[in-house]
């Protein structure tokens, strides 16, 4: 169900997951130009904050609309922080890059 | 639950906007026919007034009623909360749940938990919802409350662009839908909601005056539709909700000629002999200890005894207490209660205010269609109102037993040293019959007395009288009119017993007179036959004597004639010797 945009396999993805101390989850409802500003953004960051401990999964509402009730998502797109804990939230398209950093708590608030 | 109301506002007749029938009590009434059908309406109200049940009860009827399965998205409370909450209703929601007519949604926003960081739309909450609507095919969505995206959601003109998109979405989906909102300051709801709702907008209030809390609802807005404008009172209870359009009774009412007892027939008797008009209106006033209660209990067992369902609403008494003083003057009502004829409502007038005490009485007369309603006292409203909402209380509340042709009591409580006309509430134009008690004291004692005031459309005896408590219940009694005055109690007994003995002294005395010219009559008759016997002594001598005289007479006469013979040759010789002897 998920749809990883890195076309990854399943065993390397499993991999992967199992050893980034980061798990990302970003949901979208479809290809909006929203989800994938989000999904830039995001890589963008990642690879300069986070580069080797992390896994991001992006779960597409419209395929899987269960997920919106069981993950508590309104807003898309919405960035879940599940690894490290305590879960966070982010929403938006995450260009406002200091504040997501704030928010994934890479970076003090001000 | 539907309840016939057919003297309110009827559905409309033409085809226009679709109404979705709430089946909500009252709340179909005046807004002929229901919500706007395929919009969505706004329901906004303070904490506690009651959004989050009416939109609950909206989603329960249709579930229920009409078949149409519902959605509640919540925002602040969970499933299990909800369903606990409104269990007290009577609402079984995990029931529905497990029937497929009903999902409960709860939208868990944790503000500390998210950061905003750009653009982004609602579509998460789309997605659940159009889910949701789609796990059950539902007709009927409710959202409670929206406004906590506002404090979730920091983008205001995000969020504000996004909820224009859901109602018209929600539109597009072809579901009837309920969103609350919070009351605002100077606005309908805190964020404006309102702004989006263009259709229908329904405003609950909640309003404490003399710390007593009356619940109300108005239609504030119903785009296309006629409507009921007033604030009508609604309950909470475990009937759930409901609307009372009581002000929307007018003064088109059937009249009877037929007439009850009063259960006293010597008041019937003042009554032109038949007692209250059926469908009429009657007070009793009186100070404290009149004998207000005992003369509506007395009524009642009449209306019992004829098989008429009678209401009676105490304020001031204890079911079984009343009951138990009722039957120290030798009136049962008990078994009334035991057969279901009787029904009584006990409640404190402060409980809750005139609205709701209006309100709760009209559902209690829709319940339980009685004949009769006594409300005893009305003048107790007081306490929950001021003097003139009581007075209007009262007027609808006549207007409506009227309108179902109930035979209404009411006892009044009038304050020691008040004109005792005046404290009625002001409700004595409105009533029809009103019999009035007093105490009176004199000579040392109380003694009751009554007399009618007023009684329309009937001829009615304009004398005071006393009543008695008797084991057998009330009793009138003349009350001595003299020329003291009048005379009640001992004081009357009294009086009665001097005018017996008066009476008495003045048959004895017209005994003896009679006696005495029984007397005299006796003496007059003695001496008239004395005198009789004497005269006719005297005629009897006189009579003899006559007759021996004129024997006498005959005798000298023939003797004469025989000397006149004898002599009548000696008579040409000798001239008459015989005169001489004759004049011896």
């Amino acid at each position: 169900m998920t749809n990883n945009p890195e076309n990854t396999d399943e065993k390397a993805e499993t991999a992967e997951k199992q050893r980034a101390e980061w798990d990302l989850r970003l949901y979208v409802a479809g290809q909006t130009s929203h989800s994938l500003v989000a999904f830039n953004n995001l890589k963008k960051l990642c690879e300069e904050h986070l580069q080797g401990r992390y896994h991001i999964e992006v779960i597409d509402l419209l395929v899987n609309p269960k997920l919106s009730r069981d993950d508590q998502i309104l807003a898309v797109p919405t960035l879940v922080r599940k690894l490290p804990e305590p879960i966070r939230k982010i929403i938006g398209d995450l260009s406002d890059t200091e504040r997501v950093l704030v928010g994934l708590q890479l970076r003090l608030a001000k | 639950m539907t309840t016939s109301r057919e003297n309110h506002l009827q559905p409309s007749q033409l085809v226009g906007l679709e109404k979705c029938p709430s089946g909500i009590p009252g709340l179909d009434q005046i807004s002929n026919g229901g919500l706007p059908r395929e919009r969505t309406t706004l329901v906004c109200g303070g904490a506690g007034s009651g959004k989050t049940l009416m939109g609950i009860e909206f989603l329960v009827k249709g579930a229920v009623e009409y078949g149409e399965p519902g959605v509640l998205m919540c925002f602040e409370e969970n499933a299990e909360e909800l369903a606990q909450n409104v269990a007290s209703l009577g609402f079984d929601l995990n029931g529905l749940i497990a029937n497929g007519q009903l999902v409960i949604d709860y939208v868990r926003i944790e503000r500390s938990e998210i950061e905003e960081t750009g653009e982004y739309d609602l579509s998460g909450l789309f997605i659940r919802l159009g889910l949701a609507i789609d796990t059950v095919g539902a007709k009927r969505v409710v959202l409670d409350t929206l406004e906590a995206l506002f404090a979730a959601l920091p983008n205001e003109s995000i969020l504000r662009a996004e909820l224009r998109r859901l109602f018209r979405w929600l539109k597009d989906k072809g579901v009837t839908a309920i969103i609350t909102g919070e009351r605002g300051e100077g606005s309908l709801t805190r964020f404006g909601l309102e702004e989006y709702v263009s259709d229908c907008v329904i405003v609950l209030d909640q309003r404490i005056v003399n710390q007593i809390a009356t619940r109300r609802l108005r239609i504030a807005k119903y785009r296309g539709s006629a409507h009921g404008a007033n604030e009508y009172p609604f309950l909470l209870d475990e009937k759930g909700f409901t609307v009372v359009p009581i002000t929307a009774i007018s003064l088109q009412y059937s009249v009877s000629t037929e007439r009850v007892s009063t259960g006293i027939p010597k008041l019937d008797l003042m009554l032109a002999g038949k007692g209250y008009y059926r469908g009429s209106t009657s007070l009793i006033t009186g100070t404290a200890g009149s004998g207000k209660t005992s003369l509506s209990a007395q009524f009642v067992d009449a209306a019992c005894g004829r098989g008429e369902r009678t209401l009676y609403f105490l304020f001031e008494e204890a079911p079984e207490q009343f009951m138990r003083n009722m039957r120290s003057i030798g009136i049962d009502l008990q078994r009334w209660a035991d057969k279901g004829l009787l029904r009584f409502h006990a409640s404190r007038p402060a409980t809750y205010g005139l609205e709701m005490h209006l309100a709760f009485i009209e559902r209690m007369v829709e319940q339980f269609q009685p004949q009769v309603v006594v409300l005893d006292p009305v003048s107790s409203f007081d306490s929950a109102g001021s003097l003139p909402e009581s007075q209007t209380m009262l007027m609808r509340l006549i207007d409506f037993l009227k309108s179902r042709r109930i035979t209404t009591l009411f006892t009044s409580l009038t304050a020691a040293g008040n004109a005792a006309e005046q404290s009625e509430m002001g409700i004595s134009s409105l009533i029809d019959s009103w019999l009035l008690l007093r105490n009176l004291e004199q000579g040392g004692e109380r003694t009751r007395l009554l007399y009618i005031l007023k009684a329309r459309g009937t001829a009615h005896s304009n004398r005071i009288r006393e009543f008695v408590m008797t084991d057998n219940g009330i009793d009138l009694l003349d009350v001595y009119v003299g020329p003291e005055g009048i005379l009640t109690g001992s004081a009357r007994i009294f009086q009665e017993m001097q005018d017996r003995l008066a009476d008495l002294e003045r048959r004895q005395d017209n005994e003896h007179k009679h006696l005495i010219i029984e007397r005299k009559r006796k003496a007059l008759e003695a001496k008239i036959a004395e005198l009789q016997a004497e005269f006719d002594t005297e005629l009897h001598e006189i009579e003899t004597s006559i007759a021996a005289s004129e024997l006498d007479a005959e005798r000298q006469l023939s003797g004469r004639m025989y000397v006149a013979a004898t002599q009548k040759s000696k008579a040409l010789s000798e001239p008459s010797p015989a005169h001489e002897g004759d004049q011896k």
